[in-house]
């Protein structure tokens, strides 16, 4: 029996997925037993972490990207031809240009995406970084800013958490490497009551932010911007005048997972430990398309999707499970241009993360280029 | 009558019970409500605390085993 495996996704976790079951099913592709095709929705893969260091002309643009085509292995059937429509009761993918396909087994690789236009007046008040477009306008931004009030304002739900932080501190070296930081004043604002979801993070990050001079408001959610007047207003009935606002808008999943009435918000019910569908045993969720309460970031979808990976092959190989998933995340965190640390937990041990060190900032430095290596399932 | 949304948050170290409830309970219809599952103490008391600031109900905490349940009604 053809073991058909379609991933709708080529993102960080679809790319893994299917180059990582291209390593394990090697025998089952050659025979014609196993086929592997992805659906995503551009012929080019960027390596979204990067985008932290355009605005401050630390990486350059080309080094983004990558053909998606050869990141994925050869056996793969690549199409850029996005789903339109997930079935997942008929096992039936409708794509854009109209094909309908079938599958065995599932996986759903839809992403998330930001949604600065669910806040009235962001779009046209605020910078971002968390697309190219954004993160290349942020970069203008920042040439012309010759001192004033920046306000970092972070919204949730959001992925890649430890970014807004990595940004403050960034922004902070960036300021005192200009001479500016004196005529400016940084104000930070974070959805909860402390400065990080992650409490050690958040309990580290407070004297750092006192010793620097940023300023902070927590229980602060974006109701409104209005970028004449050039003020932030919270849900909690706080306002903010800025000169230079960047903001981590709020995110939802993808489009095709709400017109699929697969999960309000774009977000798929998941059962955290098999990464399976909520009442399906061969549709798996990967990444920030699931809505288990975990971080959504790119290690989050590199460590499901390894899971997946081998409770895929294991099923077609051996007709068995091979693993759960423990709740692994691992995240660099940028403390400054010249230092970092890292933080990682998983569902039972809770994140306790070390003093920062320019060596930690330079294996991120490396990591930024090793991240082809992961994409490609070799890391 | 109203809906009933389940977040299961116990274990949840990022981004964790409040946020969680802030991401979601822009999902929800106003008069539905939100119930969110807890192991961390902390809960108990700053989701209540941003439910008041922001205005909407909080319909209650209950100590569970090992967890705590809150259920929040969308006000606006």
């Amino acid at each position: 029996m053809a073991n058909n495996i379609l991933i709708v996704g080529s993102g960080l976790a679809g790319t893994i997925v299917a180059n990582g079951l291209c390593r394990q099913i090697g025998d089952e592709l050659r025979s014609g037993k196993a086929h592997i095709t992805v659906l995503g929705a551009t012929d080019t893969h960027m390596y979204q972490p990067g985008l932290l260091y355009l605005p401050f002309g630390r990486v350059r643009e080309a080094d983004l990207f990558r053909d998606e085509r050869k990141v994925l292995d050869e056996r793969v059937s690549f199409h850029v031809d996005p789903a339109t429509h997930i079935d997942v009761q008929n096992r039936t993918v409708k794509t854009k240009s109209g094909k309908s396909l079938t599958y065995d087994y599932l996986v759903i690789a839809t992403g998330s995406r930001i949604r600065p236009e669910k806040i009235p007046g962001m779009t046209e008040g605020g910078h971002w970084f968390y697309d190219l477009d954004g993160a290349r306008k942020l970069r203008e931004a920042l040439r012309k800013f010759q001192g004033g009030k920046i306000v970092v304002n972070v919204n949730a739900p959001h992925k890649c958490p430890v970014a807004p932080i990595e940004i403050v501190f960034m922004l902070r070296d960036y300021l005192v490497g200009r001479g500016l930081m004196e005529k400016s004043e940084i104000t930070y604002t974070y959805p909860i009551g402390r400065l990080h979801a992650l409490e050690p993070v958040a309990n580290w990050a407070k004297p750092e932010f006192d010793k620097a001079g940023i300023k902070y408001e927590t229980l602060f959610n974006a109701k409104e911007v209005d970028p004449k007047a050039k003020t932030i207003t919270s849900e909690e009935n706080s306002t903010l005048p800025y000169d230079l606002l960047i903001t981590i808008p709020p995110h939802t999943g993808a489009q095709v997972i709400e017109d699929s009435k697969l999960g309000a918000g774009g977000w798929v019910p998941t059962v955290r430990e098999t990464l399976l569908h909520e009442n399906s045993d061969n549709v798996f969720v990967v990444g920030d398309t699931t809505n288990i309460p975990i971080s959504k970031a790119g290690s989050t979808a590199h460590f499901e999707a390894d899971t997946i990976i081998d409770n895929l092959a294991s099923l077609i190989k051996e007709g068995c499970w091979a693993r759960n998933y423990d709740g692994k995340v691992f995240c660099f965190v940028e403390t400054g241009m010249n230092t970092g640390t890292y933080v990682w937990f998983n569902y039972t041990t809770p994140p306790n993360p070390g003093p920062p060190s320019q060596m930690i900032h330079w294996f991120k430095l490396a990591y930024n280029r090793l991240y082809w290596l992961s994409a490609r399932g070799l890391l | 009558m109203s809906k009933r949304t389940k977040i299961d948050a116990r274990g949840a170290f990022c981004p964790g019970p409040l946020m969680e409830m802030i991401a979601a309970i822009k999902l929800i219809e106003v008069g539905d409500e939100l119930e969110v599952l807890s192991s961390d103490k902390g809960s108990a008391a700053d989701i209540p605390e941003w439910v008041k600031k922001v205005g909407h109900e909080l319909v209650g905490v209950t100590q569970e085993d090992k967890y705590w349940s809150i259920v929040v009604r969308k006000a606006k």
